[in-house]
């Protein structure tokens, strides 16, 4: 049996928390907003071109790795990563890091995650978790969503790292190999922040603010355009894509002001405190909004007004942050 | 939000034996974390959708039993597929899986075909061949 000394913690989010976990493993104390925060993981991207079960695509955050890569760019640290075409070679190179101390962050399909509830289970490909031991053919597996760790075997594992459709992990194996002995967390954190606010103040009609504008309008034209029941199903989807297990909306905008606040005091830039607060104010909004869009599914009148509300909902939320984040790119 | 304001409203990943990690501030405006046993907002929005792939899931089937459509049809709304994701499991071009969701076609395809299909929805060739929707 391998069981590497690891610790498991449980974070908000998967790729935060596969990043914090192997790196404090690795002597790096970096907590999962900072990761978060430098990473640049607050994103905002609509794709009603790309249906996603059965619903137009809505991401929060960008795609599978960046933020860890970002956050490894700006700190200077060196990732490993590695996908397979062979499930075997995949195997085979995970069990070599396990004997060879190396605790491995892995992407996966959640279909196919027996400890994940029914009610979760989509093709979603772009989890995250780590592999830190093995005991016969079960492998230790600490994934950063879930409060306990659990145990995957060698055929459930293969499963869930070779799951297919959009964005499939292809055995896909990561893992912190070198990590500088003097960071410069000023400049990381500023040039992190300033990425943010470039992204959420993008000049693209579907990404950021404007992403979020656009979804607005949409909103609005749903009951008439598909009808109030496929309407209902998108805005489940979409409430769903929000609030899933710590990302999205409300989720995010806590995380992001968690990481103002660490970092404010890290670098000792009171005036982010204030920013942190102000976002803080945002995340609840974005709940509100997600409390009123559950509203859809208990009273079934007036849903061309619940939705007109909704819409007004999201270009005020999508205001009050191309506020925010043009008046954070002046301080940093 | 405030970590007093944590919804602990039992959800489906509380039932399932964990709970989810929220970021709050305490009563000194400091961020901290606490646990969550679910929250309302999003239970009602996942059992909408859950009903809603019910309702998918009970339209396949009716309409393997009138014969509309093939098991493939079925299996892909039970396993939460769509036509994309079938194709990639099975690695057969989309227009083919949609042309297998004919029951005539499906009829003639032969056992190395069904197989591919058998494996993507993780049943036996029988249970695919003989699913006649009840």
């Amino acid at each position: 049996m391998i069981q590497l000394a690891f610790e498991h913690q449980i974070t908000a989010h998967c790729e935060n928390g596969v990043a914090s976990n192997l790196l404090k493993n690795k002597g790096l104390d970096i907590s999962e907003p900072m990761v978060f925060g430098i990473g640049s993981g607050l994103f905002y991207v609509y794709l009603p071109f790309l249906k996603v079960n059965h619903a137009p695509g809505l991401s929060y955050r960008p795609a599978p790795g960046w933020i860890f890569n970002r956050l490894a760019k700006r700190l200077g640290l060196k990732i490993k990563r590695q996908k397979f075409s062979d499930k075997k070679k995949a195997q085979h190179v995970l069990d070599e890091n396990l004997r060879r101390n190396i605790p491995c962050g892995l992407q996966v399909g959640v279909y196919h995650l027996p400890y994940f509830p029914e009610d979760y289970r989509f093709h979603f490909n772009a989890h995250n978790l780590v592999v830190y031991g093995k005991e016969g053919d079960q492998y230790l597996i600490s994934d950063p969503t879930m409060e306990k760790v659990h145990r995957l075997s060698e055929p459930e594992l293969e499963k869930v790292r070779f799951s297919k459709g959009v964005l499939a992990p292809r055995g896909h194996i990561y893992y912190p190999i070198d990590i500088p002995p003097t960071i410069d967390w000023e400049k990381a954190i500023k040039k992190a922040i300033k990425k943010t606010c470039n992204d959420m103040l993008a000049p693209v009609p579907i990404v950021g603010v404007r992403g979020m504008r656009m979804v607005a309008r949409a909103i609005r034209k749903w009951p008439a355009k598909v009808g109030v029941k496929k309407a209902n199903y998108y805005l489940a989807q979409m409430v769903r894509m929000q609030e899933e297990i710590g990302t999205g909306g409300g989720g995010f905008r806590y995380i992001y002001s968690a990481f103002l606040q660490e970092a404010g005091k890290k670098i000792n830039h009171p005036e982010l405190l204030g920013f942190s607060e102000e976002m803080t104010h945002i995340g609840d909004l974005w709940r509100d909004f997600a409390v009123e869009a559950s509203r859809v599914y208990k009273k079934r009148s007036n849903h061309d007004d619940v939705y007109e509300k909704l819409s007004a909902d999201l270009l005020h939320l999508a205001d009050l942050e191309e506020a925010f984040f043009k008046r954070l790119k002046q301080v940093v | 939000m405030k970590k007093s304001e944590v919804p602990q409203d039992n959800g489906r990943v509380f039932e399932k034996g964990s709970r989810e990690l929220y970021y709050a501030v305490d009563e000194n405006g400091e961020y901290t974390t606490a646990l969550s046993t679910g929250w309302d907002a999003k239970n009602i929005v996942q059992d909408h959708t859950m009903q809603e792939i019910q309702e998918r899931i009970d339209t396949a089937r009716a309409g393997v039993k009138a014969g509309h459509v093939s098991p493939i049809v079925y299996f892909m709304e039970l396993r939460r597929m769509d036509w994309q994701i079938v194709s990639d499991y099975t690695g057969i071009w989309k227009w083919r899986v949609k042309r297998h969701a004919k029951p005539a076609v499906f009829e003639r395809l032969s056992d190395k075909t069904l197989k591919k299909y058998a494996d993507a929805f993780e049943i036996s060739i029988d249970e695919l061949r003989n699913y006649k929707g009840n």
